[in-house]
């Protein structure tokens, strides 16, 4: 594939005979928005866990920019979800820091990477909680106090502050209310847009991954089942696990 | 001149897996050509398959068999088999597509969805926008419904959003898919307005159009969609 940032080829994982990933390969390319999809227990946190370094495979590889992903180390590693990589988890309290002010999680961010000075980093705490639509006031208050909605995009603001190219979503709109969805996807898609990111999102909503997303893959018992353009695999799916997925959404 | 848009020997056929693997054929064998300035008419019974033929060549249907070769960028690309992101840039560059109905996105305002494919395309932000308002007040869609996301519009409204969302570009191709069927009298002559004037800027145009005044206004000729032997 050419122009891909992340790659990766002949990925398994099996949990005891539980098979989690079965020759599963993935390119992301350049601001480029992919979707995984599928039910419950068919390995798209596992793939995305796997492709961000977090879980090693049984076999296969992830390639970084042509760079081993699961040979280059904890520390290269580390470094790499801290400046080239973002990863927003379904449940912001996994990716917060609920004992630290709000401005402060964005500005952590920062810090980690080299950012010193503080009024620098609190004018772009707040240049960030506004595009995330948190009111500049509640900058000094902890996450803790904030809607579940609010914490989603404060984690959202702490992801992208530091510019990452990639950025790893898990179920992001999982468990918030659907008028708070809607708002929180829209502010996905616009600064995905906005800032040229890369974005690899694991979600089981349908309706999501059409409004999110270039590409779409259909995952069942850790197997791609199907994957193309979004609204073709939609709107002509040919497998029946797709068929069965799609036909199963209800139209509001 | 060299068409835009050409198929040969398209096929669709559905494979509906939760009916017991029934399989509908839909198209087959359609040579289909679409010159710079021309606007060809799909023309056929209800169920004949003239949707299915405009999604095809959208590339939102994949095909069966055959080649759908769009002129874009300096060549011929087939959308039958290219990659989902050379359809994606075929889409922003080429090929544009106004379908019945809007997909509302929530939030939304009716000036940014216009004017969104025209900022992918490179346009200002500033420009885009003005742009959209121009064709949305052409539209008769006043002023006020423009920061408004469509979500709460009427049918033609949204029709006509959509139509602004697909006409602001100036895509050399376009497919209209029933582009007036929710609209009265006065709107049905702007829209044929619109269309006469990009076939004068040499658009190639595909139409679905169930009205015979707005087909006789703008169609150059019709092309046979038949219906296909139902497989036993």
């Amino acid at each position: 594939m050419t122009g891909a940032l992340l790659t990766a080829e002949g990925l398994d994982l099996h949990f005891g005979a539980i098979p989690a990933l079965v020759d599963v390969a993935i390119g992301v390319a350049e601001g480029e928005v992919v979707a995984i999809v599928g039910e419950s227990g068919s390995g798209k946190t596992t793939l995305l866990r796997v492709l961000s370094g977090q879980m090693a495979p049984d076999a296969g590889t992830v390639r970084w920019l042509g760079q081993d992903v699961h040979a280059m180390g904890e520390a290269a590693r580390r470094r790499l979800m801290r400046t080239d990589w973002g990863f927003v988890h379904q449940n912001p309290r996994d990716g917060l820091r609920l004992n630290v002010s709000a401005g402060g999680n964005v500005g952590e961010r920062l810090m980690a990477v080299g950012a010193r000075h503080y009024g620098n980093i609190r004018a772009q705490a707040l240049e960030w909680l506004a595009k995330v639509e948190v009111d500049a006031a509640r900058i000094d208050d902890l996450p803790r106090t904030f809607s579940g909605g609010m914490q989603q995009r404060l984690q959202i603001a702490r992801t992208l502050v530091t510019r990452p190219r990639l950025v790893f979503m898990d179920e992001p709109t999982g468990g918030l209310d659907v008028s708070v969805q809607a708002r929180l996807l829209d502010l996905i898609r616009g600064l995905s847009r906005e800032l040229g990111l890369s974005v690899l999102i694991v979600t089981h909503d349908i309706a999501a991954a059409r409004l999110l997303a270039d590409r779409i893959l259909v995952m069942r018992r850790g197997r791609v089942v199907e994957q193309g353009l979004t609204d073709r695999v939609l709107d002509d799916p040919q497998h029946p696990y797709t068929q069965l997925l799609v036909s199963s959404v209800l139209a509001a | 001149m060299s068409p835009l848009l050409r198929t040969e020997g398209l096929a669709k056929a559905f494979t509906l897996h939760l009916q017991g693997g029934t399989r509908i054929p839909v198209l087959g064998g359609v040579d289909l050509a679409v010159h710079p300035g021309e606007c060809v008419a799909l023309w056929g019974p209800s169920g004949a398959g003239k949707s299915t033929l405009m999604r095809c060549l959208y590339g939102n249907y994949g095909a069966g068999a055959g080649r759908i070769l769009l002129r874009h960028g300096g060549a011929e690309i087939d959308l039958a088999t290219a990659d989902p992101r050379s359809v994606i840039a075929a889409r922003r560059e080429t090929i544009g597509y106004v379908s019945q109905f809007l997909r509302v996105i929530p939030r939304v305002a009716t000036r940014d969805i216009v004017a969104e494919p025209m900022i992918a395309r490179g346009v200002p932000k500033a420009e885009a926008a003005a742009r959209a308002s121009a064709l949305l007040h052409r539209l008769n869609l006043p002023e006020r419904l423009h920061g408004l996301p469509p979500a709460t519009f009427s049918g033609g409204e949204q029709q006509r959003v959509n139509l602004a969302r697909g006409f602001a570009p100036g895509y050399p191709v376009l497919l209209l898919d029933e582009p007036t069927a929710s609209l009265d009298g006065a709107n049905r002559a702007i829209v044929i307005a619109m269309i006469n004037e990009a076939k004068q800027a040499g658009a190639a145009i595909v139409g679905i159009f169930h009205d015979a005044e707005v087909r006789e206004a703008v169609a150059d000729r019709l092309f046979d969609v038949l219906p296909q032997q139902d497989a036993a």
